[in-house]
């Protein structure tokens, strides 16, 4: 039960007044952020942090983590009341949270949708209580070469596991690791890819990335689209709230596979859409009134919201434990540990154990602060939906620049966002995944550093990949997901598959 | 966007660059990347040096799969079973509708360079909601100011982050 201590130790750490404090803000930050058009978890998270360079880490992360499950709150609040999903994973909530929203039942999808949210947070929670430290201990007989087999697995697995052209996926995953080695070499001090432009020494900062592809890229998208909301009202008192609660309970069962289910997908890259998908597709299939489903059943909201909230929460598990983020906002999350002299990884557990401890504490409780307050404040953030686009959209593009401008106080930064805001929209049109993109950027270095170094022990003979059971079945199930794509095709042509109902409004992340 | 791009192709009034012709220029385009990444790479030393493998080691083979991937978008962009994809990519008023952000924002930020983040901003927002929002002169004007003394405050004096105050500093006289 030594995890039990620790945790206990990390509430002692969280609960500050300061902290709390930090706690609140952060989420009411982070639902602002989620209900606001072009800005998500991964660019607010990544505006928000030059704000945290001056905070102790313990403070910071709680700070940022809450700015994190406020966004996942917030995506609901939009799918619901306006039909318009705010993140990936909560399009699955729309299936069945809008139709109820026209019905007049907006209040009662909303606290169900929360509800589940915390619920499947708080499981996977738990999980990672007692898993990290157990993966981390794993992990500390890790070598370069399994690292490099970890680091494949997980960009493999975007092409497994993704939807879409795989070619587009690794089109996208090599832009960002061709982007992460521009710059100065960390091994021997060169200046790669710069074509003699000594500005782009520096490299490129994946902040600016994730603030231009996500944040004007959004914003572009949403021009185009000539954006008129237009939203149901929602009023939660607390009847509604505790008569909704009351329901809850008869599906039991929803949640804990949902959360399951969130949790197995949510380890792997790019996990939470999928999740939210699967678990509503099976609830679904088992549910008695499963074909009133998409007209507004209340188990049609709790299946993705749990499954989605599971996965984004479990997400922290590979980042926090390997170094090795499971989606964009996480890897935003594991640049703030890199910006705080933070080393993310297996020696975390051991040298760090005040902050990790601290962050896992902050889990449960910022999960159990949001739930409250996105409760209480759900009409106010509803109505800043219904201020103009042409307010919203300017005041974003410069908050988008000053993001961009405060990562590394360079004016250069400002144009390569608005340069990535346009790439952002061409791909997001195109199909392009930007996930790939953003978590390439983020590990290319330490990709790249994995590669040399088993290279270097084994004198740049591949079959190091192999050298014994453990790398060897990691890099085995690496390559088996990255030729998926052919091997599901091959498989098609001996069984015909059962056929995806859900897949055409899959959204590409 | 997908469903208004094709009611609207339907209604055969657009006109606009077909998607499978922006495919695969995209798709030329990151096999260039790809190339350019191959070459800047075989510059550095893609081989074995005597202390291992070059810089260029990695990023070449990294630039060898970005090749390959484009040509992949662009075989399946022109040669796909599935045939082409002629679906209008963007009609003339969507276009219009991007540029009139997307051009906005480049002056901006090239306005950044000079007068600073503050005026910049101000200026930006409440000509946007002028010209764009169609508000009043009054409201754009107060509802700009608000904003930025209220990043004003964020940053310079809660936060203590400064932002850039652009060549002419015209706020200097604030003492931030």
């Amino acid at each position: 039960m030594d995890e039990l201590n620790s945790l206990f130790q990390g509430f002692a750490v969280v609960l500050t007044p300061m902290n709390t404090l930090l706690m609140v803000v952060g989420i009411v930050l982070g639902v602002l952020i989620g209900v606001l058009p072009g800005l998500g978890g991964a660019n607010g998270v990544a505006i928000l942090l030059p704000l945290t360079f001056t905070m102790t880490p313990t403070s910071a992360i709680i700070m940022l983590s809450c700015i994190y499950w406020g966004a996942l709150f917030g995506g609901a609040i939009t799918s619901i009341l306006f039909n318009i999903p705010g993140e990936p994973w909560s399009v699955a909530t729309t299936f069945d949270g809008y139709p109820m929203a026209q019905q007049g039942r907006a209040g009662e999808a909303l606290t169900a949708a929360f509800t589940s949210s915390f619920v499947g947070a708080f499981v996977a929670v738990v999980m990672i209580t007692f898993m990290a430290p157990l993966v981390a201990k794993f992990a500390l007989k890790f070598g370069p070469p399994e690292f490099f087999a970890v680091y494949l697995l997980t960009f493999c697995s975007f092409v497994g596991m993704g939807k879409g052209s795989p070619f587009k996926i690794l089109a996208s995953m090599t832009i960002g690791f061709a982007l992460a080695s521009v710059g100065m070499d960390t091994v021997t001090g060169q200046l790669r890819l710069t074509f003699g432009w000594l500005e782009l020494m520096r490299g490129f900062d994946f902040l600016i990335a994730v603030i231009g592809l996500f944040g004007i890229g959004e914003i572009l998208l949403s021009m185009e689209e000539g954006l008129a909301f237009s939203g149901k009202h929602a009023k939660i008192d607390s009847k509604i709230v505790l008569e909704t609660w009351k329901k809850l309970p008869k599906y039991w069962m929803t949640s804990i596979r949902s959360s399951l289910v969130g949790i197995w997908m949510g380890i792997t890259p790019g996990g939470a859409t999928p999740a939210s998908f699967m678990s509503y597709g099976l609830a679904k299939k088992m549910s008695k009134t499963g074909n009133k489903f998409g007209t507004g059943e209340l188990e049609g909201v709790i299946a993705p919201e749990t499954a989605a909230h599971a996965a984004g929460t479990s997400a922290l598990l590979p980042m926090l434990a390997l170094g090795i983020p499971g989606s964009p906002t996480a890897a935003v999350l594991l640049g703030g540990l890199l910006i705080w002299g933070l080393q993310p990884g297996p020696l975390l557990f051991v040298e760090q154990k005040d902050f990790v401890w601290g962050l896992i504490a902050s889990m449960y409780l910022g999960n159990l602060v949001g739930l409250i307050v996105v409760l209480t404040t759900v009409p106010l953030f509803a109505s800043i939906l219904r201020i103009p686009f042409s307010i919203i959209a300017p005041v974003i593009i410069v908050i988008c620049a000053i993001g961009a401008y405060t990562v590394h106080n360079a004016m250069l930064d400002i144009w390569f966002m608005l340069l990535f805001g346009v790439v952002g929209y061409l791909f997001k049109k195109l199909d392009y995944p930007l996930a790939p993109l953003v978590l390439a950027l983020v590990l290319g270095d330490k990709a790249e550093d994995a590669f040399r170094q088993s290279m270097l022990i084994s004198q740049g003979e591949v079959g190091v990949m192999f050298s014994n059971y453990l790398v060897g079945s990691i890099t085995s199930l690496a390559l088996i997901l990255l030729f998926w794509p052919l091997i599901s095709k091959v498989l098609a042509k001996i069984r015909p598959p059962k056929k995806d109902e859900f897949e055409a409004d899959r959204p590409i992340e | 966007m997908a469903s208004s791009d094709t009611q609207a192709h339907e209604s055969g009034e657009v006109k606009g660059p077909a998607t499978y012709v922006v495919e695969a220029v995209v798709a030329c385009v990151v096999m260039l990347l790809g190339v350019v990444v191959i070459y800047g790479s075989r510059e550095l030393g893609a081989g074995w040096t005597s202390d291992g493998p070059g810089s260029g080691y990695f990023p070449f083979y990294i630039g060898l799969i970005m090749t390959i991937a484009g040509a992949g978008i662009f075989y399946q962009a022109l040669f796909s079973k599935k045939g082409k994809n002629t679906d209008v990519f963007v009609d003339g008023e969507q276009i219009k509708r991007v540029l009139s952000v997307l051009v906005p924002a480049g002056v901006y930020v090239f306005a950044v360079e000079f007068i600073g983040l503050y005026i910049a901003s101000f200026i930006y927002i409440a000509l946007f909601m002028v010209i764009l929002g169609k508000f009043s002169w009054v409201k754009s004007v107060i509802a700009a100011f608000c904003v930025n003394a209220l990043f004003f405050m964020m940053f310079e004096v809660w936060f203590k982050v400064p932002l850039y105050k652009g060549q002419f500093d015209l706020l200097s006289s604030l003492g931030y």
